[in-house]
């Protein structure tokens, strides 16, 4: 798109701000700034502190170290609320409206036009269409919001939280559940909103959004700002290379995970097959397949739809069609129980909401989903959960005080290992690894890699999902890589160097990949040790 | 890294403190009222005592056994006094086919409520209150309809059963320790009373770890209006009469309140039996010591309303505000 | 269309059914005195449920209110000795504090609505002991209290000041709901709690006003109601809260919040109402069918609801999205 129309001091900005969480330093003395008339975007993987930056920019956190700026002035904002009323506007990825609201009256809630004290119906719809059809919603608006498609609802949220007075507008991936010709509209409104003086924050990972419509961007990883600037003059290689924590020159070097390379694998059947998997919106046609003692690495950037394709292999995503076979032997039932008994076990990503059961005991949690094969007649076998429990709390080295000490009281890198014990316990034939090392600790990231070498090499099948390139690189045999829900590419055996997976993902010929890595702009890691 | 332990310290403090009062303050309360009774009532350590007390305990207890178990999955169940009227009302109806069929039909008719419970929740995905509270606003109705008014029971075998003794413990107490016994030995050695726990505890994860979650939330339903069913038999029992209109009558708030003040949250994801036992205790011997030293019925109830609401304040999930 | 019709007028359409039908089938059905029977006999449970609608559409429930109404029955009936202005005001301030207590309860300590409005259902039962003497006295209005010819009182003859109050009360009523912001922050906080404070909801203000607002309609139409009996009964009116929960679903409000009106409200009383006349009417009937119809009723709407809510849920909102919330999902 065309450039800043006009530049003036930065509308809203962050001074050097730390914000901490039990264990983790969140965001490590972060600037960042945003002019009037430009859209910035910020980027970052999942962790990078994106989500935490944009809490505290809106008013949701307050930082621990560091200020905010706003409109020139120093300010500290009660809440959001008082955020929003300063003039800054949120529209989050989950549309935060009322669904049983109508139109109008989501739109204009609080600030609805009165006469003698009572709404003014007539009026409120009259100028709810108006200022949607700036918007290219044209719809009944006196018809719950619910009734409106995904895109016609952040369109609504948009109107809503930009009003008549917002100076800067926040959108964290505004695109995620639109139709391309709603990502249109949206940002002929983003074009609006830039003449207007507004600046405008856009959080997405579709690259080609970026470049679209993005004057600027900032990269985050690991709560720090890795780089700042003009959006064109950042090359695509080079801004998933900043991503991903990866120089792109830095890529023959020795890798500092702890797998040992290549695994014996073995020409044989695939002991998983899935094919042609399909969700609306999520999977377009995936299909993969893993030998025995084979680790299939699952790449591309977040929401790409590495996740959901482990789901769906283990029965927790209604599919529109696909098969998925163990051993030859299709799973029939699309349920977790059924991939579970035909060997398919799945560590998902988020620990928390879909892993551990917080308040019961390690022993527990690592017995749940094999309680049914540790009893006999519905009656559990304690004697074999004891064994099952010692076993896996010896072999993956479990750090509790005991095996009945409480979940949510262990570290991330225990939990973690809790869970894969969980799986391990099953005897499964096929492991689907969702982020296994997000968020634990250097040891426990080890364990847990030199682990995955050893159930390979015992013949498990393996899929790995990292955002750790090197983690993939050095993990897996094979990489698939995906892009917008589909396999974009596939690297095997001596091709899978980081180098050739980040040109896969930022859409490049592999073979660009080797020019580009020499032009050596500042060095990735430098950069962190010079803040 | 020191000056930020130091400063986090009393707050952590004062979350065990909590948690500890949560988990244990029942029996402190229990022990407290019990010293109170010894020195302060008279005749408050003699068997006939405690057998009254152990009589009068043992129908909110089952019921809240089976209130813990739905509690456990993060449920409710508001219609178990609905559902004794019911099982009172069956008595009554099919005593003419002799106490067993009687007695029979009454648990039938519990587990048929529950079911109709369990598959509101398991399966149409309504939640738990609501589900319930239909049944509680028919369920009794039905139970009028049923047997209009009160009716008495003359019976050897059930009069027997309400006061009736076995090695001097009286049957009612007999049957409340073996159900105790049952409930206990469902949760700890079962799949089934394993799962129901995980699946309070977090529901996503029981389901991915292949739990049969709604198939676990409809019997635990069932067996809630069994034992509801069992209590309102008991009572029918003890009363030589079937009482519809009044049997069970707020049973569903001591049922609930005995299961929180011994320590199961309502967010669910724990189940303290022995708490349980102890909160129901706790519960009769507050008001059976109010009584005794002539505070009115209207005190015993306000004090519960308080006793209610602070159990609730300090089971409070934290986590979430 | 359809799914609209239903929802905010199912109730009335089976209302006018039921009409028609006793009309037809039952003699003395369609008489002046009947319809008035019905009408005065549905006001006080109108009053108590326009207060539990307001509850309702923020998501909530009030289970104290058929206790609290019976508490300010044996209020009023006591302070009457002391005047109208007393038998007025003393029930209306006990059953608004007792309101507000549950809403400070449920807004401020952020505790279940259910089980503090139980608790206070207990507090409220043996508030009205003590009030009577542990139920061993029935306080009785004295003859010639000013309040008692207002309440038993006819406009022009023909319509009772009960219904002419439930008249005016609902109109007020959907007014507050429907046409003022105030209204709109009470659907708001039923649709959803983070979003209307990420609006500017006030959230916990308007949860403790709405349980204030439900204990003063319970104690109002507690106090009309021993008025109108000239005592004030003890055993009167346990158990109408849930009438008064079976009335408000009836009427198309969602027991998950959010959605609701009040007139459809008075449509599900009347309809509840009706109802029971038939069954009374119908001999060999006892009144207790009229709570299995009730249950039938609330089991039939929800699970109604639950299905005409589904089409409309169907586009894809993943609980669990792409890119969940990482390790910043602290406090």
């Amino acid at each position: 798109m065309t450039g800043p129309v006009e530049r003036g001091p930065a509308v809203l900005g962050a001074r050097g701000v730390t914000r901490r969480f039990p264990g983790v330093l969140a965001l490590d003395r972060v600037d960042f700034e945003v002019l009037p008339g430009e859209v910035h975007a910020l980027v970052g993987e999942n962790g990078a502190g994106k989500s935490t930056l944009i809490k505290l920019l809106t008013g949701v956190y307050r930082p621990d170290g560091g200020g905010l700026e706003y409109l020139g002035a120093p300010v500290r904002f009660a809440g959001p609320l008082r955020a929003q009323r300063a003039g800054i506007a949120t529209i989050y990825q989950e549309v935060n409206l009322l669904p049983l609201l109508s139109v109008a009256r989501n739109l204009f809630l609080g600030r609805e036009p009165r006469r003698f004290g009572l709404i003014d119906f007539a009026r409120m719809h009259r100028e709810a269409r108006e200022a949607l059809s700036g918007y290219g919603v044209h719809v009944d608006v006196r018809r719950p919001l619910r009734e409106l498609s995904m895109g016609a609802r952040q369109m609504v949220a948009l109107a809503r939280a930009v009003g008549s007075d917002a100076r800067v507008v926040i959108m964290d991936e505004p695109t995620s559940s639109l139709e391309p010709r709603e990502v249109e509209t949206l940002f002929e409104v983003i074009g609006t909103l830039r003449e207007r003086g507004i600046g405008v924050v856009y959080v997405s990972h579709r690259l080609d959004e970026l470049y679209r419509i993005c004057d600027r961007v900032t990269v985050l990883r690991d709560g720090r700002v890795v780089h700042t600037g003009a959006m064109a003059e950042l090359e695509r290689l080079r801004l998933i290379s900043l991503m991903l924590g990866r120089d792109v020159a830095d890529v023959a070097g020795e890798g500092v995970t702890t797998f040992s390379g290549e695994h014996t694998e073995v020409s044989s059947e695939p002991v998983l097959e899935a094919a042609d998997l399909a969700a609306r919106h999520r999977l377009h046609g995936v299909s993969l397949r893993i030998r025995p003692g084979e680790v299939v690495g699952l790449g591309g950037l977040l929401g790409s739809g590495r996740t959901e394709t482990a789901q769906a292999i283990a029965g927790a995503l209604p599919l529109d069609s696909g098969r998925v076979s163990v051993l030859g032997v299709p799973v029939r039932r699309r349920s977790t129980a059924a991939a579970i008994a035909a060997g398919i076990g799945m560590l998902t990503e988020d620990r928390k909401h879909e892993g551990i059961v917080p308040g019961s005991s390690v022993r527990e949690n690592i017995a749940l989903a094999a309680l049914p094969r540790l009893s006999r007649f519905g009656l559990v076998s304690e004697r074999r959960v004891d064994r099952v429990v010692r076993v896996f709390m010896e072999r993956l080295r479990i750090k509790a005080v005991g095996p009945e000490q409480k979940v949510e009281e262990l570290s991330g890198g225990n939990q973690q290992k809790v869970l894969l014990a969980r799986w391990l316990a099953l005897e499964p034939r096929v492991l689907l690894l969702d982020e296994p090392t997000r968020g634990i600790d250097v040891g426990a990231k080890a364990e847990v890699q030199r682990l995955v070498d050893e159930l390979a090499a015992e013949g498990l099948g393996v899929l790995l999902i990292s955002s750790d390139l090197e983690e993939l690189v050095e993990g897996a045999d094979r990489v698939l890589v995906l892009k917008d829900g589909a396999v974009v590419g596939e690297l095997s055996g001596g091709e899978v160097t980081e180098r050739a997976l980040m040109a896969v993902i930022a859409g490049e010929p592999v073979t660009a990949a080797g020019e580009r890595a020499g032009d050596g702009a500042p060095a990735v890691r430098g950069g962190e040790e010079v803040r | 890294m020191v000056r930020a332990v130091s400063g986090v310290r009393p707050r952590v403090d004062r979350a065990t403190l909590l948690a500890w009062t949560r988990d244990y303050g029942v029996y402190v309360g229990v022990a407290v009222i019990v010293l109170f009774n010894i020195v302060f009532t008279p005749n408050f350590l003699s068997l006939e005592n405690f057998r009254v007390q152990a009589v009068q305990v043992a129908p909110v207890l089952i019921v809240a056994l089976g209130m813990a178990l739905v509690i456990a999955t993060g449920g409710i169940d508001l219609s178990v006094g609905a559902v004794m009227a019911l099982s009172a009302s069956a008595i009554a109806l099919y005593l003419g086919y002799g106490p067993v069929v009687a007695v029979l039909v009454a648990l039938v008719a519990g587990a048929a409520a529950g079911a109709v419970n369990g598959l509101l929740v398991a399966f149409a995905g309504i939640q738990a209150i609501i589900a319930t509270l239909a049944l509680m606003i028919g369920g009794r109705g039905l139970a009028l309809v049923l047997v209009p008014r009160l009716q008495g029971i003359r019976n050897e075998d059930l009069r027997a059963l309400g006061s009736g003794s076995f090695l001097a413990v009286p049957y009612v107490v007999w049957i409340a320790a073996v159900l105790v016994a049952v409930v206990v030995f469902l949760v700890r050695r079962t799949v089934f009373g394993r799962g129901l726990v995980a699946i309070g505890g977090n529901r996503r994860a029981a389901e991915l770890s292949g739990l049969p979650v709604r198939r676990t939330l409809l019997l635990v339903y069932v067996l809630c209006g069994v034992l509801a069913a069992v209590a309102g038999v008991l009572t029918t029992a003890r009363l030589q009469a079937s009482d519809p209109n009044s049997v069970g009558v707020l049973i569903e708030l001591s049922a609930i309140t005995a299961v929180v003040v011994g320590g199961t949250p309502l967010t669910g994801g724990r189940v303290r039996i022995a708490g349980t036992i102890a909160g129901a205790v706790l519960m009769q011997l507050l008001v059976a010591t109010l009584i005794k030293h002539d505070l009115p019925p209207s005190w015993t109830q306000m004090a519960q309303a308080a006793v209610i609401i602070g159990a609730v304040y300090l089971a409070r999930d934290r986590r979430r505000t | 269309m359809w799914r609209d019709l239903f929802q905010r007028h199912g109730a009335l359409i089976v209302l006018a059914a039921v009409v028609v039908a006793a009309g037809a089938g039952l003699d003395g059905f369609l008489t002046a005195g009947n319809l008035d029977n019905v009408a005065v006999g549905a006001s006080f449970l109108a009053v108590i449920a326009l207060g539990m609608t307001f509850v309702i559409v923020t998501g909530g429930i009030d289970l104290s209110v058929g206790t609290v109404f019976a508490l300010a029955g044996v209020l009023a009936a006591w302070a009457s000795q002391y005047g109208s202005a007393a038998a007025l005001l003393v029930p209306l301030v006990v059953c608004g504090a007792i309101g507000a207590l549950n809403g400070a309860l449920i807004a401020r300590a952020g505790l279940a609505p259910f089980i503090v409005t139980l608790a206070s259902m207990l507090g409220s039962l043996g508030l009205m002991l003590a009030v009577s003497r542990e139920g061993t006295v029935t306080h009785l209005v004295p003859d010639g209290l000013a309040l008692t010819p207002l309440v038993h009182g006819r406009l022009l003859g023909l319509v009772g000041h009960p219904v002419l109050l439930v008249v005016v009360l609902f109109a007020a009523g959907g007014v507050v709901l429907g046409r003022t912001r105030w209204g709109q922050y009470v659907y708001a906080v039923g649709g959803n709690e983070q979003s209307a404070a990420l609006m500017g909801v006030p959230v916990g203000g308007v949860k403790a006003a709405v349980y204030t607002l439900s204990g003063l309609c319970a104690g109002l139409a507690g106090t009309l109601n021993a008025v109108w009996l000239g005592s004030g009964v003890t055993i009167f009116g346990i158990g109408t809260e849930l009438e008064a929960i079976a009335a408000v679903v009836i009427g198309g409000t969602l027991l998950t919040g959010g959605y609701g009106f009040v007139a459809g409200t008075l449509a599900g009383v009347l309809l509840l109402k009706v109802v029971q006349n038939v069954i009374n009417a119908v001999g060999g009937l006892s009144s207790a069918y009229q709570e299995v119809v009730s249950g039938l009723f609330l089991v039939v709407v929800v699970l109604a609801q639950k299905w005409l809510s589904r089409p409309g849920a169907a586009a894809p909102t993943a609980p669990h999205g792409p890119s969940g919330p990482a390790r910043t999902g602290a406090p």
